[in-house]
Parts: C-alpha cells; sequence; structure tokens
C-alpha cells in the first residue's frame, strides 16, 4: 500500500516537472508494421545494443589503459593477464565491435533492399551511412589502440592509403598519424579520435537517427499496402521482442568471447620488417585487396588513385541514394536499386574473400 | 709560384702548426708524387702535428726543394722495406719519446714483431713479408679503433687475407690460402658482423698482431680458453687433454677446427657426420657415450622448446606466465651448461645440468599447460551466464505469448490510431 | 507489462481455465525476474570485479620494489623480477647499491653476484663485470644495461633509467 502510494506521488512529482507521459502516451502509440520482412527491423535495435555495449566495455578498459608507446601493449596486456575478468571486458569489445560493423552493414543492406531510404527518410538513410563511416572509423583508430605487430603496420597501410587521395593525400596522411610515420603521435591521436571525438559524432548522430525513425515512423516495404497492413504495439510487443534479440546477441558475443578470447598478439616493434601476411581488419579487406588488385598505371592515372577516386564515387552514389533510386513521384527505382545493391553485396562478400585469402 | 710562397708566411702569422714545405710541394703535384701528401692530412701522425720528415728526413722548413731534400738535411727519399720496422721503431719503441705523445702505448711492438714469422723472415733478407705499413697503410696511418684503419676490428681479416689469401703470393712459402674464406663462414665472424661485437676473435686474436704467428700446438687450448675459459677448464681435466696435444694439431682444433669454426651442433656427436666417430667405434665406450650425450642435449633442447612454444601460445591468449618465462630462462642456461659440460667428456657432468634443465622444461610445460587449461576453464562460467541468458529468453517468449493469446498481436492501423 | 494488455485479463469464453492461465502467470514472472535477474547479475558480476584495482598496480614494468634493505648484507646481490626478465641487485657497501639487467649479453643467461670477487658473473661462459656493469673480461660483448636505486624507507627500488 505505502509502496504504490509513493510510486503515485513520485509519478505525479515527475509529471508536474517532465510532462513524461506524454512521452508514454506517444510510446503507447509508436507501432511496427508487421509483414512478411518485419525481422529486418530488428537489426538497427540490435546495432544500437551492441554500441551500447561497446561505450560500457569501453569505459572500463579506459580505466587501465594507457595510449603511450612504452605503455599501451603493457597496459592491455596488465588488463587481460592482471585485471580480474579483464580478458573478457577487453575480448567482448573487440567481438562486439566486429559484430556492431557487420550488424551496421546488414541493417544498411535491409534497408536498400526494403527501399526503405524513400521520402521522407533520406535524413535517416545520410545519417544512417554517417554513422557506418564512423563505426569505420572506430574500428580503425581502435585496432591500432593495443600497439602490437599486426596493428601497427596494418595501421602504417592504412594511413598510406590515406596519404595517397589526390590533392589533401598528403596533409590527411600527416593529419592522421600526427607526424610523417606511424608512431607515438598516432597513437596518442588514435586515442583521442576513438574515446572522444568518435563517440561525439556517434552519438550525435546516432540521437538524430533516432528521432528520425520516430518522427517517421518505420517504413513499409513499396510491395506492402500501408492501407491492409496490420500493425503491431511497439510497446510491449515489439520491444519484447527487440529484449529477446538482445539477449539472443549477448549470449551469442559472451560466447565468441570466452571461447575464442581476442589475442594480444606481439608488442610492435617499428624498427622489425614488417611481418607477412599483413591485412586490415575485414571490413576493409575489400578495399584493401582491391588497391593491390588494380595496376599500378590505368591509362594516365595512377592506379592507387584510380581506386581512391571509385570508393569516393562508391560512397557518393551511397549518400545520395535517395536522389538516384527514386522517381519523382516518390516511389523507389526497384529494380535499379536493386541490381546496384547485389552488384555492391557480391563485390564486398568476393572482394573481402579474396583479400582474405590472397 | 707566389701563392707558394705567401701560403707560408700566412700560416705562421695565423699561428698554425709548424710549416710543411713538404705537403705544400707535394699537394702541387700530380699523380704518384702528390699522393702521400694527399693522405696525410687523415694520418695519425699529422694530427699529432709530426711531419713527413719525422720519417724521410730532410728540412720541412725549407722552400727550395734542393736544399729540403738534400743529403745534407738527412733526406732519406723512399724507406727501403726491409729498413722500415726499424725505422718505425725508433720512434714506436722509446718510451720517453712515446710517453709524449701516447703515454699508454705500448713500446714493444718492435721487440714482438721481431719474434714473429714476419720480422724473422725480414731479418734474413725476405722483402716480402709484412711490414709495419703493410698493415697499417702508409701515410694514412690511423689508431686501431679509427673505422677506417686496416687494423680495425672489422677490417683486419681482409688485410691480412690481402697477403694470405692470394695463392700466388703464398706459393713459394707453401701455406695454405684458404684461412680468410674459412674465418667468413666461421661462427666469430658472424658475432663480429653480424652481430657487431667488436670484441669477437679476428685473426689477431689468436695469432697476435705484430709477434704474428700461428699459436703452438700445445697452446691452442690456451689461446681458445682466453674467451672460452669455462670450456677449457673442463677440457683441461678431461681425458682428451692428455691424447691431444701429442701432435694431432691441438685439443679444440680436433673437433672445431680453426679457421672456420662453425656453430656447434649435436651432429658432432651423434650420426654419419660425427667427428667423435673419426676415432670412436659406434661400440666402443666412447662412442657410445656420444650417442647418448648427443641424445640427452636433443632432448633438453626440444623439451625446452615445446615449453617455449607452449608458454608463447598462453601468451598470445593474454594468459599470465611471466613466472614461467623467467623460469625457462633457467632452462635455457641448463641446456648452455649441459653444452658446456660436454668438454668435460664426463657422462655424470653432463646429466646434472641436464637433468636440472629437463625438471624445468616439464615445470614451464605444466605452467603453460595450467594457463592454457585455465583459458578453457573460464568457458565454465559462460556456461552458467548462457543458461541465464536463454532462461531469459524462454521467458520472454512465454510473456509474449501470454499477452498475446486471443490474437492481439498485431492490429489494423486505425484500432490503433 | 501485462497491464498493457488488457485482453489477458479475463479469458470469457473459458472461465474455468482462469485458474490454470493464472497459475502459468506466476510461472512466467518467476521465470522471467529470475532470469534477468540471474542474467544481469552474471554480467555485473565480471563487471565488478574489473573495477577492483588488482594488487599489481602498474601495468608498464618501470619500477619494483626489490626487497627490504635490512634484510639485504652489504657485498652480497640478489636476482630479482624486473617484467618478466631478472635483475640483479647489488648492495655493495653499507649505503652502496647498484641494479642492473642480470641477462648477460653474451648469450643471455643470469649473472650473479660474486662476493669473494665483489664483481658480477656470468656461470655459463665465465662473463665478469665489474660494479659499473662495463665487460671486465669473458665473451660479454656489452655491458649490463644499469638501472637505478633507491630507498624508500626501508624499502630499496628499482626503476628503469629515463
Amino acid at each position: 500500500m505505502i509502496a504504490e502510494r509513493t510510486i503515485n506521488v513520485t509519478s505525479a512529482w515527475l509529471q508536474d516537472r517532465l510532462g513524461w507521459r506524454t512521452l508514454k502516451e506517444v510510446a503507447s502509440h509508436k507501432t511496427v508494421p508487421v509483414h512478411s520482412s518485419t525481422h529486418w527491423y530488428y537489426f538497427g535495435g540490435i546495432s544500437l545494443f551492441l554500441f551500447t555495449i561497446q561505450i560500457i566495455t569501453g569505459v572500463l578498459l579506459l580505466l587501465y589503459y594507457r595510449p603511450t608507446v612504452a605503455e599501451a601493449f603493457d597496459s592491455v596486456r596488465f588488463i587481460m593477464t592482471k585485471v580480474e575478468f579483464g580478458w573478457l571486458i577487453r575480448s567482448i569489445h573487440s567481438w562486439s565491435a566486429n559484430l556492431l560493423i557487420f550488424m551496421v552493414f546488414v541493417h544498411m543492406f535491409s534497408v536498400i533492399f526494403t527501399h526503405a531510404y524513400r521520402p521522407p527518410r533520406e535524413l535517416t538513410w545520410g545519417s544512417g551511412i554517417a554513422l557506418l563511416g564512423v563505426m569505420m572509423a572506430f574500428g580503425f583508430s581502435g585496432y591500432l589502440l593495443p600497439w602490437n605487430t599486426i596493428s601497427y603496420f596494418a595501421t602504417k597501410v592504412g594511413a598510406d592509403v590515406a596519404a595517397s587521395t589526390p590533392f589533401i593525400g598528403e596533409g590527411l596522411g600527416r593529419f592522421l598519424r600526427g607526424g610523417d610515420d606511424v608512431a607515438g603521435a598516432t597513437l596518442t591521436r588514435f586515442f583521442a579520435f576513438h574515446v572522444a571525438v568518435l563517440p561525439a559524432a556517434a552519438i550525435g548522430l546516432l540521437m538524430g537517427h533516432l528521432l528520425l525513425v520516430q518522427k517517421n515512423g518505420m517504413s513499409t516495404p513499396p510491395w506492402i499496402s500501408m492501407e491492409k497492413v496490420r500493425q503491431m504495439r511497439f510497446f510491449p510487443n515489439f520491444f519484447l521482442r527487440e529484449l529477446m534479440v538482445w539477449y539472443l546477441a549477448l549470449g551469442v558475443l559472451g560466447s565468441l568471447a570466452a571461447i575464442f578470447p581476442w589475442e594480444l598478439g606481439e608488442k610492435a616493434d617499428p624498427f622489425a620488417p614488417a611481418p607477412a601476411g599483413i591485412r586490415p581488419e575485414w571490413y576493409f579487406l575489400a578495399p584493401f585487396y582491391t588497391l593491390k588488385l588494380i595496376p599500378s598505371h590505368v591509362l594516365f592515372m595512377e592506379g592507387e588513385l584510380l581506386g581512391i577516386f571509385g570508393f569516393g564515387l562508391l560512397a557518393a552514389l551511397l549518400v545520395t541514394l535517395p536522389a538516384w533510386g527514386v522517381r519523382k513521384d516518390g516511389s523507389a527505382k526497384t529494380r535499379m536499386v536493386n541490381g546496384a545493391a547485389i552488384l555492391l553485396a557480391s563485390y564486398l562478400v568476393v572482394f573481402s574473400i579474396l583479400g582474405y585469402v590472397k | 709560384m707566389r701563392t707558394i710562397r705567401w701560403l707560408p708566411l700566412l700560416a705562421s702569422i695565423a699561428l698554425l702548426p709548424a710549416k710543411d714545405s713538404c705537403v705544400e710541394c707535394h699537394s702541387n703535384l700530380d699523380g704518384n708524387l702528390q699522393r702521400p701528401a694527399a693522405l696525410f692530412k687523415g694520418d695519425v701522425h699529422a694530427v699529432s702535428h709530426l711531419s713527413c720528415a719525422g720519417c724521410h728526413g730532410g728540412d720541412a722548413n725549407s722552400d727550395d726543394p734542393t736544399v729540403a731534400m738534400s743529403p745534407a738535411k738527412g733526406f732519406r727519399g723512399k724507406v727501403a722495406r726491409t729498413g722500415i720496422p726499424k725505422l718505425c721503431a725508433s720512434c714506436h719503441s722509446d718510451p720517453n719519446y712515446m710517453r709524449k705523445y701516447r703515454p699508454q702505448q705500448r713500446v714493444d711492438q718492435y721487440q714482438l714483431y721481431l719474434t714473429s714469422v714476419h720480422g724473422k723472415r725480414l731479418e734474413k733478407g725476405d722483402a716480402r713479408v709484412a711490414t709495419c705499413i703493410d698493415c697499417h697503410s702508409v701515410h694514412d696511418i690511423r689508431a686501431v679503433k679509427d673505422a677506417a684503419a686496416p687494423v680495425h676490428p672489422l677490417k683486419l681479416p681482409a688485410t691480412c687475407g690481402h697477403c694470405h689469401a692470394d695463392a700466388a703470393r703464398m706459393a713459394s712459402y707453401k701455406i695454405p690460402t684458404t684461412q680468410l674464406e674459412e674465418y667468413r663462414g666461421s661462427v666469430h665472424w658472424e658475432a663480429l658482423t653480424k652481430r657487431g661485437d667488436l670484441s669477437a676473435p679476428n685473426c689477431a686474436s689468436c695469432h697476435g698482431n705484430h709477434g704474428a704467428k700461428p699459436p703452438n700446438v700445445e697452446s691452442v687450448a690456451a689461446v681458445c680458453g682466453s674467451c672460452h675459459v669455462l670450456h677449457e677448464k673442463f677440457f683441461a681435466q678431461s681425458v682428451h687433454n692428455a691424447a691431444f696435444p701429442s701432435g694431432q694439431g691441438g685439443g679444440c682444433m680436433v673437433c672445431h677446427s680453426n679457421h672456420g669454426i662453425h656453430k656447434p651442433s649435436t651432429a658432432m656427436l651423434a650420426g654419419k657426420d660425427a667427428v667423435c666417430s673419426q676415432c670412436h667405434e659406434a661400440d666402443s665406450n666412447g662412442g657410445k657415450m656420444a650417442v647418448q650425450a648427443a641424445r640427452r642435449l636433443d632432448g633438453l633442447a626440444n623439451a625446452l622448446q615445446v615449453s617455449e612454444q607452449q608458454l608463447a601460445l598462453a601468451d598470445k591468449f593474454g594468459m599470465d606466465i611471466a613466472e614461467a618465462q623467467l623460469r625457462l630462462i633457467e632452462g635455457k642456461e641448463s641446456l648452455i651448461k649441459a653444452r658446456l659440460a660436454l668438454h668435460s667428456f664426463e657422462e655424470q657432468e653432463v646429466g646434472k645440468p641436464v637433468d636440472a634443465g629437463l625438471l624445468i622444461a616439464k615445470e614451464t610445460k605444466a605452467a603453460a599447460d595450467a594457463a592454457l587449461h585455465e583459458k578453457d576453464v573460464r568457458r565454465i562460467g559462460l556456461a552458467a551466464s548462457v543458461l541465464f541468458i536463454a532462461v531469459s529468453i524462454l521467458a520472454l517468449w512465454f510473456l509474449i505469448r501470454r499477452i498475446e493469446t486471443n490474437g492481439s498481436a498485431t492490429l489494423t492501423r486505425r484500432t490503433i490510431l | 507489462m501485462a497491464e498493457a494488455d488488457p485482453h489477458t485479463h479475463t479469458c470469457p469464453d473459458c472461465p474455468n481455465r482462469t485458474g490454470e492461465t493464472s497459475e502459468r502467470r506466476s510461472f512466467v514472472s518467476w521465470l522471467l525476474s529470475g532470469g534477468v535477474a540471474a542474467s544481469l547479475g552474471s554480467f555485473f558480476f565480471p563487471v565488478i570485479r574489473f573495477l577492483n584495482p588488482p594488487h599489481v598496480t602498474e601495468a608498464a614494468v618501470n619500477e619494483i620494489a626489490a626487497g627490504k634493505a635490512s634484510q639485504i648484507k652489504p657485498n652480497s646481490g640478489r636476482i630479482v623480477k624486473f617484467g618478466n626478465k631478472p635483475a640483479l641487485l647489488v648492495r655493495a657497501t653499507e649505503t652502496e647499491w647498484r641494479a642492473f639487467s642480470a641477462v648477460c649479453t653474451h648469450l643471455n643467461c643470469t649473472v650473479q653476484y660474486q662476493e669473494s670477487s665483489s664483481q658480477i658473473w656470468c656461470a655459463c661462459h665465465n662473463g665478469v663485470y665489474d660494479l659499473n656493469g662495463r665487460v671486465v673480461s669473458g665473451p660479454p660483448p656489452k655491458p649490463l644495461e644499469e638501472y637505478a636505486v633507491k630507498l624508500r624507507g626501508d624499502e630499496v627500488v628499482i626503476s628503469k633509467r629515463a
């Protein structure tokens, strides 16, 4: 009785100051369309959940990590050997990072194939692509932080690629590396990007992305009639399902982290020759292999330059999808977009595998 | 000519070291006559303000060539090869003179030279042997620690080899010319050039420098033992010490050769290329012991390698194995000590460090296995967590089923809005 | 959350099953609260343990406590663990302390202090170093790396030189 009264009083007090019943009201009206492609709606939620895990484990790792050349590797080793459950937290952070990027890719392709980028969701799409970029930047910067041999040399290669961008390359390379070569200055920089700049950018973009989703509601694929489609309440029906999926993701993540603990490797030695088989994280494999494949000169251009132009064009096409993939009446050019997306997906898959094998 | 007249004046005004008309004139000549003057700038004697006249005689103060190079002024011209050691010794064997420049430098080089094969032959009138200038060069003589000096540790082998690897030159002396090539395949050359260890032995370390001569057969062990102290100690007490000095080339050389000393391995003990089998029959005590020693050394080396690999694996997974790694260093030390003890040719001496090492290998392997096991045990904690997750998922599923029992899961748009 | 859906409150067509439903309902809430509580426990347990600082507080080993000064006699040495390499601490006299990497520069054996000669000695190939780490005799090509020694009260602290 007393408990119930306390809740009521608190609730009323908060209502007077926050007006949160309005929120509750809005939430109770939020619905999710139910149709044959409803399961694709979960991937955004999974990405959000994994991102939350990244923030939690990332903050935990920050307690012990030291971003200097002398101490970075040893502090990660310290986390893994001396700190209780440090191996688990670090392993989860690494695995979750990879799963997150994978889920973001799945989310992106599901949006393409269900043509959810159509008006009025252009900004949702654009912020999503920006988030994908931020997540990849997270991956690139975080990869260097343990300062082990493989990450050191992979970062060297990655920074060299960035430095060969036309016009801005030299400046960009210096900006990324904090000098002319990957060294202590790079580590400090990447650390700053990884724990300050990128999180701020990601959270800002994410807020916008989520607000836009609330504003415009869930999109229904063009082949399903907006009028006839049945809806599911977000609270509690869809939300409970999401919880199930998140729990499942957590189980998979924990299992991966415990059964396949993320390796520490060997401390980077900048003066050692680059070991054989240097390759970047899997999500950079396709562009990495493409650059390797392009001959050094194509017609009048340098091969690498051509590759970078290609990726720039690809990024531009992705961002502008709502412009070129939509007719004047607002309907999607489904065939063309599907074709392009299949092409892109198969390119990514095939080149990633080739990049991994070779 | 005007400039030549003026230069000495300018030099004396500038209070530079005493003028040297030899260098001044010869610098303006061509070819062979100019070269000594050019080279002399880097010479250790020039740095100490000694002049050409010190060796060649004459008057370096006179600008008139006929006066400067007149026999009346003691001009000697080119010094005969047979006279070179004596000439150098006139200063270098004089302690009172040398004290002024290099008080710590030895003054017995000439004495030593007279005892060397080079010196003895030179005394007999053979001018083809090495004199001071053949090793130290002439006109650009540099200190031993100067990396450009031909007697610098890194350059000395090639300097000796300049004559000793020249088959035509050595033909009349009837001595082999393969030493340099052999040496360049040796562990000592590797230590010198690849590890940059300038204290690693070069030719002079064993043969002496000024008193260069092959070490006596009896003294080979002592020569090697000047660095390999403990090996010599073990060997001196072994049965082989008594067996070898009698004319077979000295103890160490029998197994390790001389110039081309390679990294020793157990293949020297057992197998078809074993050095032991050259004297010991396979079924003799010595033959059996050699095979046994090889087996034990290999056994320890393998055991240590296995431990190291396991530890590296555990390390890769971030397991805490620092203690075991430290212990493994001791194990490796045991192997070094066992190899050392082999020079006693006593089974027991070899056995002690091998057993100690094997124990360490076993311990560290166990530590590595325990660490790897610990990695697997972590999965048990995971299993509990996964169970809870599964229960939660199941409960959520039941909850969804319950609140949707009457088909209220989906609604038409209108009912909601 | 059950209150959000009014349809589950009753089952008008089958009043006789009401008891069964509420039984199932209590089972589901029991299962759910138990499962969620246990799983949250299994997530937060590692996190709480992670927050607990370990006994060894330094990640990179630049400094170690090598023991109590009162327990080390003058003219004696001891091997201490410095990271994952051995270090040699020498108390030369009452007031004079020295510390070196105990890894011989020849073949990585562990060196020791020889009280009879007041030198550092490697048992593998008889390498001898003086108390400045310089090679006196034997095969070592390079001097031993020297560490700094400080006293904090009675505690001897060895640290790497910057």
